[in-house]
């Protein structure tokens, strides 16, 4: 069974994100929304255990949420793909379950 | 592929109500069927149909009713979280002794069993909350 998590607020306001990785099982899927894309630019203090995440997990951000704080695609850590709402839809296909950690 | 939503949180204050109609008309699009929304805690608030956003923003109660009367998607709120918030149908009115009531078109108020019936018809619940 693989699961999708969700994470909506971003790691310098809630520790979701933390308690996300710290629960999802490796090569789950982790899709950043919200302010949740925060972690998923380079350059801040989360970028190292962004990093780590993407090397144990599929890890996505929704690309309007991005476009919406002002940063762009290029911005995004390497290994994170862009997704649009349809994107999230089909996320949610491909898993099994799908889990909100708000 | 059947869908249910659950929306926890009040329209205008961060983005749940947002993605959450994003993401439903998303999968519309894609063909896609959503059996229910939920609306539990301060996301009742998405069905008052007294709200009057400005012109130039998004009208997140008329939006959610389009889909409904477009769709035809169950929009349920939830009775107990909804009487605490001051949402009302008109048979709630009138059981409570109050004078109107203010429920958006397309919206119905139930209970939490409707939730655990979308839970359980769909293949996926996908939650969107504070």
């Amino acid at each position: 069974m693989t699961m999708l998590h969700t994470v909506n607020k971003s790691p310098f306001e809630r520790n979701t994100l933390a308690s996300c990785l710290g629960h999802a099982k490796s090569g789950s899927a982790i899709l950043l929304i919200e302010d949740g894309v925060f972690a998923a630019v380079k350059g801040t203090a989360h970028e190292d255990t962004v990093r780590g995440a993407v090397a144990d997990h599929k890890v996505f951000v929704l690309g309007p949420d991005l476009l919406a704080r002002g940063m762009r695609p290029e911005q995004v850590i390497e290994g994170i793909s862009v997704v649009d709402y349809g994107g999230f839809v089909d996320l949610t296909e491909q898993h099994d379950k799908v889990q909100a950690w708000v | 592929m059947k869908y249910g939503i659950l929306v926890n949180e009040g329209p205008y204050q961060h983005q749940a109500s947002d993605t959450a109609y994003q993401f439903a008309q998303a999968l519309l699009d894609k063909g896609h069927e959503l059996f229910r929304v939920f609306f539990y805690h301060d996301g009742v608030n998405n069905g008052t149909r007294f709200a009057v956003p400005p012109q130039d923003d998004r009208n997140i109660t008329a939006r959610w009713s389009e889909m409904a009367e477009k769709h035809g998607v169950d929009l349920v709120i939830c009775i107990a979280a909804a009487q605490r918030r001051g949402l009302l149908d008109e048979g709630e009115a009138k059981r409570q002794g109050k004078d109107g009531n203010n429920i958006a078109p397309g919206f119905r108020i139930s209970g939490l069993g409707q939730l655990i019936e979308a839970g359980i018809q769909s293949d996926r619940l996908v939650v969107f909350g504070d």
